[in-house]
């Protein structure tokens, strides 16, 4: 039946009158059929750039996860760097800080200036404290470094006392707010505060992990946060999430913040907020029936060990236990690369007593790094590259394990705040709206108390007072999301040309949409619906046939140096955010600088390690011009600033730097 | 390839609209289990192109969902009766000429363009009516605020363009 022809009057129908109303109902059928479908085809798009966001953000994390692998290869087989800087070694394995028992000892040397207008704490806090920084992080100040490493420090001696899993009752009169990922979203956190109200001994909160990276104000939300936990310690209960991590910081921005905003005092700062990270909890356990943990279970998930597990030796997702001295393995690589013998003191340092079993730093992954998926049983989680998904089985033979009956993780951002899966029992909680971009996503809280069902409250942070039509907001979305792709793209020109000319036998530039999109997802290794994005990536012709090389028109990298060759400059681009951490890792004093000595060496492991055949003479030759003062050293900040991608159709600015 | 198109067939341009489907119905499919919530088969089939009436799509999803419905609708129900939707271009969009007669119809003294509230009563007593969150979501986007109406011709090449 077609609801199209309006000159159907249909038969029988005698007065005017009924005429008029049988077309005016045709006409508004048209116009709701054609707006409903126009409506959800928006939805639709928000939904694939979503979509390409995830993807993107998880392949990112994987590649994070494998510079674990090039830091053990490294600290293995890079003794030179060894026996210059023994301080590498140390900063991996062992805390270098100075064990204070002070807290004005500590803060000996950093002075408040009379003319700082920031907000001032007066130890011991109270709940004025917190008000004081809501309203002064409102109006965009910042706390002092002399505040900020005074709670840093109080709150590494109180955590340190907590268990690694706090266990809280509620009553119907005594409910408990459960928040998920912030990720330094200051404006969402004073949302839920507005909403909800500031933590208090009646106002009991769980804030489940990720606070800091990827936001701009991840500095401010942990000074909230920790003020009100050393005001409220039975109250206000923090989880441990993947981000609260100095190796993700460096690569997912908070390190940056810091860095910026406190130029003087942010190696400090740094400094005892990994030793903070490491004393956070693992998890909190609701009247004996309600897990909440950051990322989620595996099959092993054992409760009873993760109790009595010392968590503060898991510095770094990045830095599994090393293997024991003697160990076959590690004999054979020290061979094969004709190292020295690592010097003695590195070697005790890297003693067990200071790591994790292999068995426990597994066990603290998966609670921090896992998902949960339809599918049923435990496997590795392929996308991040750590933890595992874990099927609906599993959650039920673990929480029947130890007599629990719901699970409530963050971890995964989504659309409505929050998700309910496998029959009710698994609760993912979110709080960061607009995670991706500005409209991608509500942010939301629960609040439950014993005995009734969890409430769930939804919220969107809007910059405007109004908000704009959905197309406006999906273009918006989409744009963001095509442009990291492409950028994405870009990295992996020559491996893409390679992969089209394979297939296009009569180099004809052309290739059908099937070849294009097994192409794109095998080079990219992104699983993505290619077929759907097609349009916003390439032109077709009138036979739908794809011209593969547009995806390269409007869009290059930066050369930072004119003679360098494109795969070099690829490569370079696609691992910046790696470098950029591995450079961060080796300057130990943050200086800015590393000797040319270092980055050869560092790039000739780096290139066996990932197999890159890029030649050392290439790189040498970059060293060489990159050493811009002549003076034996690079300032690598600008070596990377130097590698960015041009948007040809850009009028306003440059494109950044990627995601992190 | 581009040369071998001649010998193409149905069975190529079946192939296709799987791949298509199973891409669609794959960014919904949250949990990897090959099922979607059954509330957003709406936006699978629309976000192919097709644009059924609400009742049409009722009917669509009584053939795709289980003889006992659980909320979800699977992958190997789904992919058949898509196919089929496809193959026969069932459920065309509106053409603009169509679509703008419609608006002409609701505007009989023909002023070229519609009061908020004459949208409003059109759009939720009329036909299959708008919620409250569809209308207002329409009228952020077709009303102009000055005059408080909508002009409908300008509207709809608006909204052309933005899709194509």
């Amino acid at each position: 039946m077609s609801t199209h022809n309006l000159e159907d009057m249909g038969c029988g129908t005698s007065s005017v009158k009924d005429m008029r109303s049988e077309q005016v109902l045709k006409a508004a059928l048209v116009i709701q059929n054609w707006y409903r479908g126009y409506s959800t085809r928006l939805k639709a798009r928000q939904r694939y750039a979503l979509t390409v966001f995830q993807s993107i953000e998880y392949a990112d994390e994987q590649g994070q996860l494998q510079l674990s692998n090039f830091f053990s290869f490294m600290l293995e087989n890079y003794a030179h760097i060894h026996e210059k800087d023994p301080e590498i070694a140390a900063r991996l394995f062992g805390s270098t800080l100075q064990d204070y028992k002070d807290r004005q000892d500590y803060v000996a040397f950093v002075d408040v200036p009379n003319s700082y207008n920031g907000p001032r704490l007066q130890f011991p806090l109270t709940f004025t404290d917190i008000d004081l920084l809501v309203d002064a992080f409102k109006q965009q100040q910042i706390l002092h470094a002399r505040y900020v490493l005074e709670v840093l420090f109080e709150t590494k001696k109180v955590l340190k006392q907590m268990p690694n899993f706090t266990h809280v009752k509620t009553s119907p009169s005594k409910e408990i707010t459960i928040c998920g990922d912030l990720h330094g979203k200051l404006d969402d956190l004073l949302l839920i505060f507005y909403k909800n109200g500031l933590p208090s001994g009646s106002n009991s909160y769980i804030f489940n992990g990720d606070f800091v990276d990827r936001g701009r104000n991840s500095i401010e939300i942990l000074m909230i946060l920790f003020v009100s936990f050393l005001v409220y310690p039975n109250d206000l209960h923090l989880n441990r999430g993947n981000h609260e991590d100095f190796m993700m910081n460096l690569r997912y921005g908070f390190t940056k913040e810091i860095l910026c905003k406190y130029k003087i005092h942010g190696k400090q700062i740094l400094q005892i907020l990994e030793d903070v990270y490491t004393w956070l909890p693992i998890g909190t356990i609701i009247d004996n029936e309600i897990l909440v943990i950051h990322g989620g279970i595996s099959e092993s998930t054992d409760l009873n060990l993760l109790h009595r597990v010392e968590r503060h030796k898991m510095k770094s997702v990045l830095m599994p236990p090393t293997p024991l001295d003697g160990d076959p393995d590690t004999n054979v690589k020290k061979k094969k690369f004709n190292a020295t013998i690592l010097p003695r003191e590195v070697k005790t340092s890297a003693s067990h007593s200071e790591q994790l079993t292999k068995h426990e730093w597994e066990q603290v992954i998966d609670i921090l790094w896992s998902d949960p998926r339809g599918k049923k049983g435990c496997y590795p989680n392929t996308s991040r590259g750590g933890g595992c998904y874990f099927g609906p089985d599993i959650t039920s033979k673990v929480l029947n394990r130890y007599q629990l009956k719901m699970l409530i993780r963050s971890h995964e951002c989504k659309p409505e705040g929050y998700e309910i899966c496998h029959d009710g029992k698994v609760i993912t909680i979110f709080s960061a709206s607009n995670y991706y971009e500005e409209g991608s996503n509500r942010g939301a809280y629960i609040k439950l108390s014993s005995g009734m069902a969890p409430r769930f409250f939804q919220y969107q942070v809007t910059r405007t007072t109004c908000l704009r039509p959905l197309y406006q907001r999906v273009n918006a979305i989409e744009s963001s999301a095509i442009r990291i792709l492409r950028e994405r793209i870009i990295a992996r020109k020559t491996d893409l040309i390679h992969a089209f000319q394979l297939q296009d036998r009569s180099k004809s530039g052309k290739l059908s949409m099937s070849q294009w999109a097994f192409c794109m997802e095998n080079t990219l290794g992104l699983n993505l619906p290619w077929r759907s994005l097609s349009s916003r990536l390439v032109t077709t012709d009138t036979n739908g046939d794809v011209n593969y090389m547009s995806s390269f028109q409007d869009i290059h990298i930066q050369k930072p140096v004119k003679e360098a060759q494109s795969t070099l400059i690829e490569t370079l681009y696609r691992y910046r955010s790696d470098l950029q951490i591995i450079f961060n890792v080796i300057d130990s004093d943050h200086s800015g600088l590393i000797s040319v000595e270092e980055f050869r060496s560092m790039w000739k492991l780096f290139n066996s390690h990932y197999n890159i055949h890029i030649d050392d003479f290439q790189i040498d030759e970059l060293a060489e011009r990159m050493d811009l003062n002549k003076d034996g050293s690079i300032d690598f900040n600008e070596f990377l600033k130097a590698f960015h991608v041009v948007h040809k159709l850009d009028k306003l600015n440059k494109s950044g730097s990627g995601l992190a | 390839m581009a040369d071998d198109k001649e010998r193409e067939g149905p069975d190529i341009t079946v192939a296709e609209f799987h791949k298509k489907i199973k891409d669609a119905f794959e960014v919904f499919d949250h949990e990897a289990n090959n099922t979607v919530d059954v509330r957003e088969i709406g936006t699978i089939i629309r976000s192919l192109g097709c644009c059924p009436s609400e009742g049409e799509l009722h009917d669509l999803i009584a053939e795709v969902e289980e003889e006992e419905p659980t909320g979800y609708i699977r992958f190997e129900k789904f992919l058949p009766v898509m196919t089929e939707v496809l193959l026969e271009r069932r459920y065309r969009p509106v053409p603009e000429d169509i679509l703008l007669r419609a608006f002409e119809v609701l505007d009989p003294s023909k002023r070229g363009f519609l009061l908020k509230e004459e949208l409003i009563k059109y759009m939720t007593e009329e036909g299959e009516p708008f919620s409250q969150e569809e209308m207002e979501e329409m009228l952020s986007a077709a009303i102009d605020p000055e005059s408080n109406s909508v002009h409908y011709k300008d509207y709809i090449a608006m909204m052309v363009i933005d899709e194509s």
